[in-house]
This record gives structure tokens, sequence and C-alpha cells, in this order.
């Protein structure tokens, strides 16, 4: 690994270990969206999409604890699937920094949510084939509710592209600023190649992800930004942007605050 | 049959007869607008009340905590979304309806004007505030309006539900740590009060609760409800091991009923006007969410003309 601000991380896994990473990646994904989603509670542009928002992020919650409590029988003795939603510091989370970026307004969450729903709906459509049975059966279970997240993302993206020149304007801009996090999702990682070949590789989800974001955004008038500029990265390899330690300063702080309590 | 018999003697004919009255159906002015008022301030409490909880989403203290806090939540946007349409069956518009709450012309429920500031109050609220409000609720599912006494069917069930997960939040901290324990007991005597507040004055401060009861709109008074509630509830705290902040509570074989302390209701009404602790915040949260979502709102209009003009396109040009 060359020299630079991701130096000293972690390039070769045991298989094992790869297993771990991976579920990591699936599950603090799920909650970190899970958790960003969920506040917007209340604070919706209309009941009924108040509604909607709630339960996205029921589902990203409900498919990261099963995650996480796979990941626990993996892990061993004390490690429940709440040690690792709250008792992990940032650098142990493995989120794409996507998620971590804050809600803004309902276009900002939108593509957000757009973005990740269009890689979510191609990975764990892979994933219902993998040879994991757990994963596999997560998968299964998760592509009902994915399909219809990425369904309920990409028509506000095209409700807000091809809606009001105010409402253009701003989705455009949400999706010019978000852009540079999208390029993460698809790296290549020493992950990949510890685990065998019916775990998907992110990096071949790419093209598939690139013409369904471009067919999407044609519908909804809007430009596609350059799929070839620069690109942010780190939270495969838990360097985190400075939101994540907020969003978990939150999240953590009553079982922190009293350790030896059960709830 | 010679006799004259003014619509009115009709209506409460109908309804003595136990009937239930329909949208279509004739009904007084002063019914309608009855129910307008209770409907829709049941719908903004609900509303209203998703505030408090909120403020606990992103901090439950475990996943599964979080998990049913978010479907609590949901659910009451579902309740509110149900009563509005309810509402909207009497000839009140939602915009008219929104509109009245946030200029203070419409209520909702006095209790939401109070903070959160403890996990234990997302325990207490569900098993004393919703517990209260399906004291009352229990009763609307015998409503005279038919819309109404459905739509409470659902929510009854669902708030049964919320009332057995706030106990069981209370429960795990009155068997936990002290510190547990001592935060139980700090949410309770904050909402003790406040929730026997809940069932409104007493009868004979309560203006609009004879005609309500003639109607079978309401069927059982203020007092009597918040009783019954005191009589389920206190041995409810004492299983809990928590403590009742009343000292003049005690049990009365003679009555057989609990006997309680006196309820403030300078608070009451200071709290009504306007002077809680959130009632501001409230509504200015309210204010705020529907303002930022005005652009929403207009670009997913936008686009459903939009839509529609070009099925026509298609029709003609086809």
């Amino acid at each position: 690994m060359t020299g630079g601000w991701l130096a000293g991380k972690k390039s070769q896994y045991t298989k094992e270990e790869a297993l771990k990473e991976y579920f990591l990646f699936l599950a603090d994904d799920a909650l970190i969206l899970g958790q960003q989603l969920s506040r917007w509670c209340s604070k919706g542009p209309v009941l009924e999409q108040d509604i909607a928002i709630i339960n996205t992020s029921l589902d990203h919650i409900g498919r990261a604890r099963l995650l996480y409590q796979e990941l626990s029988k993996i892990e061993g003795a004390g490690t429940t699937e709440d040690t690792l939603a709250y008792f992990r510091d940032h650098q142990a989370f493995r989120n794409a920094l996507l998620l971590e970026q804050p809600n803004g307004h309902w276009g900002d969450s939108v593509v957000r949510s757009f973005f990740i729903d269009t890689f979510n709906f191609f990975l764990y459509d892979g994933l219902r084939q993998c040879e994991h049975r757990v994963l596999a059966g997560i998968a299964e279970k998760s592509i009902k509710e994915i399909a219809y997240q990425a369904q309920w993302s990409a028509e506000w993206v095209i409700r807000l592209g091809d809606g009001t020149d105010e409402s253009h304007e701003k989705v455009q801009k949400s999706i010019d600023d978000l852009w540079m996090w999208t390029g993460e999702l698809f790296e290549s990682h020493p992950v990949f190649e510890a685990l065998d070949a019916s775990f998907v590789d992110f990096s071949a989800l790419k093209t598939q992800w690139l013409n369904k974001v471009a067919l999407i955004l044609e519908t909804a008038t809007l430009q596609m930004p350059n799929a070839e500029a620069w690109m942010q990265t780190g939270g495969r390899l838990g360097v985190h942007t400075s939101h994540l330690g907020f969003i978990l300063a939150e999240m953590q702080s009553l079982p922190r605050t009293y350790p030896n309590a059960s709830w | 049959m010679g006799t004259n018999v003014s619509l009115e003697e009709n209506f409460q004919t109908y309804v003595d007869g136990e009937n239930k009255v329909e949208p279509k159906d004739w009904m007084p002015e002063k019914y309608r607008r009855t129910l307008i008022r209770q409907i829709s301030q049941h719908a903004h409490s609900e509303i209203i009340g998703m505030q408090p909880e909120a403020n606990w989403i992103t901090r439950a203290p475990s996943l599964r905590a979080k998990l049913i806090l978010l479907a609590k939540v949901q659910d009451e946007a579902g309740h509110g979304l149900y009563l509005y349409s309810a509402a909207e069956t009497l000839g009140e518009s939602r915009e008219k309806m929104i509109s009245d709450l946030q200029s203070g012309k419409a209520k909702y429920s006095s209790i939401f004007n109070y903070p959160t500031p403890s996990w234990a109050d997302m325990g207490t609220i569900g098993w004393l505030v919703d517990g209260a409000a399906i004291q009352n609720q229990v009763m609307l599912t015998r409503t005279s309006y038919g819309p109404y006494a459905r739509a409470m069917v659902k929510i009854c069930k669902e708030e049964s539900f919320h009332q057995r997960q706030g106990y069981e939040v209370v429960m795990k901290l009155a068997q936990g740590t002290p510190e547990q324990k001592a935060m139980a007991q700090e949410s309770l005597n904050r909402w003790w009060w406040p929730s026997l507040m809940m069932f409104g004055p007493s009868d004979d401060e309560s203006p609009n609760s004879a005609q309500s009861m003639k109607w079978k709109i309401k069927r059982k008074s203020n007092d009597t409800l918040r009783q019954e509630f005191v009589d389920k509830t206190v041995p409810q705290v004492e299983y809990l091991g928590l403590t009742v902040p009343d000292a003049d509570l005690k049990w009365n074989d003679t009555r057989g009923h609990y006997d309680f302390g006196v309820i403030n209701w300078d608070e009451f009404y200071d709290v009504i006007q306007g002077n809680g602790p959130c009632n501001k915040e409230r509504i200015a949260h309210h204010v705020d969410a529907h303002e930022d979502g005005a652009w929403v709102r207009e670009a997913a209009n936008a686009f459903a003309q939009k839509q529609v003009q070009r099925k026509k396109d298609t029709v003609t040009a086809a």
C-alpha cells in the first residue's frame, strides 16, 4: 500500500476475517442509513411520506439486525447485535461514506437513498445465490423491500426532476453534491479476493448501476454527472468523515452511559 | 300519524336506538361540528404526539427498542391519517384542519406539551398516556358516528399493543439497575398527574359533555373514565415496585375504588392556554416541517399534472 491518509490499513485478510468484514459492509450500511432516515420522522413534507420514510427506516434497521445477529455467531461469546451497534467506535464501522452524509433537504435524502437503493438492489439480488446459506436467506427475505425502496426513491427523483423549476434545480444540485461519494461503492477490496465468488464483488455492479442511474436521470430530465469524476474513499477501511462521530455519539449515548444495564 | 316529529327528534330516536349515523345521513349541525372538533383534535393529537417519541428514536438503547419505537410512531402517523379521513367524511378538508392546528384554533391533547427528557418516558407514555387514551377510545368504538366508531376499532387494537410495549419498557427499567429504577420512578412522577388530566375537567366543569352523552358521541363521563383508569393502573404501579406520587391515594372499601388526591386544574388550564413547556415548540416543529416541504408538495403536484396532460396528449394523438 502506498503512503497517504489510508496508510496503515489492513490489505490482506484470512477467509474468516474477510467474512466478518463483508457482513460489516452490509450491516453498517443498513444501520447508518436506517438511523439517518429515522431522523425524518415527524418532519416529512406530507403525512403519507412521513409514514413511507419511517417504513423504509424500519426495513433498513431490521436488515441490519439480521446481519449483526449472524455476525455475532461468527464472532462468538460476548458479541450481540447491540454490542456491534453500540460499542464500536467510528474506526470500526465499515459503512460507505455516502450513508453518513447529512439528511439535508428532502431532495438530498431522496438522492442518497436512490444511489444506495439501486446499488442494494443489484447487490442483494446477486446475494440470493450466495453459498453462505444464512446470507442468501437474508437476501431472499430483503429483496422485496429493497425493490420497493429502489422504486420509491427513483420515483421521487423523477418527480422532483420533472416537477417544478425549483425542484429540478434543487435535486440536480443534490445529485452533483452527492456524486463524489458513489465511487466508493464499487471499489475493489482485498476482502472480495479472500471470499469465494458467490459473495458479490461490489466492483462488478458498477455497469448495471450506472446504466440504471442514467436511465432514471434521463426520465427525470436531469443531467448525469461524469462517471469518471473524482471519488472519495475510506469507509470500507474504517476511515470516515466527521459526520459519523456525531451519528454514533447520539445513537450510542444511553448504552455507553449505563454499560451494565440491559434494556 | 298526525304528530309533528322534527328532524332533530327523529335523529335522537335513531341514536337512542343504538343506530350508527353515516356520512350521508341528516344530522344536526351542532352534532357535525362537535364531531369535526373532536375527531380532528384526536387526529392532531396523534400527529403532534409523534414528536415527543420521535425525540428518542435516534437514541433508543437497543436495536430492538429502536424498531419497536419506530413502528409505534409509524402507527400513530397512520392513526392520524385515518382520523383525518374520518373527519373529511363530515365535509372538513385536511388542509383546513392542518391550518387550524397551526394557527392554534384547533387543539390537541395537552399531554404532548410536556417534554421527554428521559428514555423512561418512552415506557411511561406507552403505559400511562396510551393507557388513558385507550380508556377513552374503547368507549368510542361504540360512538354513534359510524366512520369514527370503525376507525376506533382499528386504532384500539394497535393502542393496546403500544400500551403493553410501554409497560415492558418500564418493567425492564424497574427490574434493572438502581439507576434504571430511579429513571422509571422519576418518569412516573412527571407523567402521573398529567395522565389523570387527560380525561378532561370534572363532570360538573365539563360544559360539552352532557350533549355529547345525549347524542351517544360520548358514553361515559370524564370522572368515570378517570376512576376506571386509576383503579386499573395502581396495581400495575405496585407490581413494578414503584410509587404513585400521590400521598392521598388509598383503597376505599366502601366505594370499591381508589380515592386519590386533588388534581391541579390550574396547571391543566395553563397548559391548554399555551403555557406548557412545549406548546410553542410542538407547533413550530409542525409549521417548519410543513413549510420545508412546500416545494416538495408543489413539485409532486406539478409532476402529477404533467402526467395527466401527457396521457391526454397520447390519447389525442392516437
